[in-house]
């Protein structure tokens, strides 16, 4: 009997209760949905839902806080990890995280990234690099590529006028605050298993008291490069990866 | 008599947006866009070849809306 397999016994793979039902804003294929994703199977796997805060910031997952059955603080652009050190630090036996995109950290949040960072709050920062800034409609980032046409640098960006790819997590590394730092992607199934296991040893360490975690997503916006999701990951395959390789860059 | 590994998935065709990241991430060719469309105008994903799965749950990973489920199970072949 063809249907005989839809039994629970035979279930490998389905939506973690974690992420609730209600749809996802992001545009189809976008990779903040595959690292929510993520995030919730950790947090379910762990069995710390009901310890777990996240810091939501503002850019395209502005709205993260309506997908995960945990708690949540939205935080003003860029100030996630200053409300997160606030929040670990008044219930120190909490999983806190932020989620934050480029623009977010890389930009408006620099100082408090670098400052959270420097304190080593034993924090999770996960750091969606998309290059650009998804929600307002695809403007040039402090990380956006070298050549990269944005709606703000139309003929690609020129270095002489508009300065470097900002490379932060390279830059955090150097902190003493930060204990773990590591760049992912989920672009393929063997990625995005990599990368959940990097996702597990942040929250773990969370509890640990050796300071701050940094996970960086090589991510895609589809949307704002104006290509296919499929045709997304391809291109950030081979121009991201040259830019921000993965892998890790600090593990004590 | 041998076994062989049978697979098979349920997509959540409300919530599917048509992204096709789960058509090329399947290594066994079995997926495609659905020529129908769902309440929001999206063609959802289904099984164009469903002999082909072997349950091995790539589309399942890759997918950015959690709309897949995935069976797998261990069937008697003939061969
Ligand atoms: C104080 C303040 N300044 C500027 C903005 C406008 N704004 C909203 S989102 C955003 C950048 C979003 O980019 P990013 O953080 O990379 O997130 P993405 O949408 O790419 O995920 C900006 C500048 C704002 N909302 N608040
Ligand atoms: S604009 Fe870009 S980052 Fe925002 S939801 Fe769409 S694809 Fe994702
Ligand atoms: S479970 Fe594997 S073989 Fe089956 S449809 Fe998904 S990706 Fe293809
Ligand atoms: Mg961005």
């Amino acid at each position: 009997m063809e249907n005989d397999i839809f039994k629970p016994e035979n279930l490998v793979y389905t939506k973690t209760p974690v992420l609730n039902d209600t749809p996802m804003h992001y545009c189809p294929g976008c990779s903040h949905g595959v690292v929510h994703k993520l995030v919730a199977e950790v947090v379910d796997e762990m069995g710390i839902q009901e310890d777990t805060i996240g810091i939501a910031p503002v850019g395209c997952a502005v709205f993260a806080y309506r997908y995960f059955e945990m708690d949540f603080q939205e935080a003003a652009h860029g100030r996630a990890p200053a409300v997160a050190t606030a929040i670990k630090r008044l219930y120190p036996e909490k999983y806190v995280f932020t989620y934050q995109g480029d623009g977010d950290l890389a930009a408006i949040g620099t100082a408090e990234t670098i400052h959270a960072c420097n304190r080593g709050e034993n924090i999770l920062i996960i750091f969606i690099n998309n290059a650009i800034y998804g929600m307002t409609g695809g403007q040039m980032a402090p990380t956006t590529l070298e050549g990269m046409k944005t709606s703000t640098c139309p003929y690609g960006r020129d270095t002489t006028i508009n300065g470097y790819p900002l490379n932060i997590t390279d830059l955090l590394v150097q902190l003493k605050g930060t204990r773990y730092i590591t760049r992912q992607s989920v672009h393929n199934a063997a990625s995005i298993l990599k990368a959940k296991k990097a996702l597990k040893k942040g929250f773990q360490n969370c509890m640990e008291k050796k300071g701050t975690s940094v996970i960086e997503f090589v991510s895609t916006c589809n949307s704002g490069w104006k290509m296919s999701p499929a045709k997304a990951n391809e291109w950030m395959v081979e121009n991201m990866f040259k830019a921000y390789p993965l892998g890790d860059l600090k593990d004590i | 008599m041998g076994t062989k590994i049978k697979g098979a998935i349920l997509v959540n065709e409300e919530r599917c947006k048509g992204c096709g990241l789960c058509v090329v991430a399947c290594p066994h060719d079995v997926l495609t866009l659905s020529k129908k469309v769902n309440a929001k105008g999206y063609n959802f994903a289904t099984m164009e070849h469903p002999d082909a799965c072997v349950g091995c749950a790539s589309c399942g990973y890759v997918c950015p809306d959690a709309c897949i489920s995935v069976y797998r199970t261990k069937v008697e072949s003939s061969n």
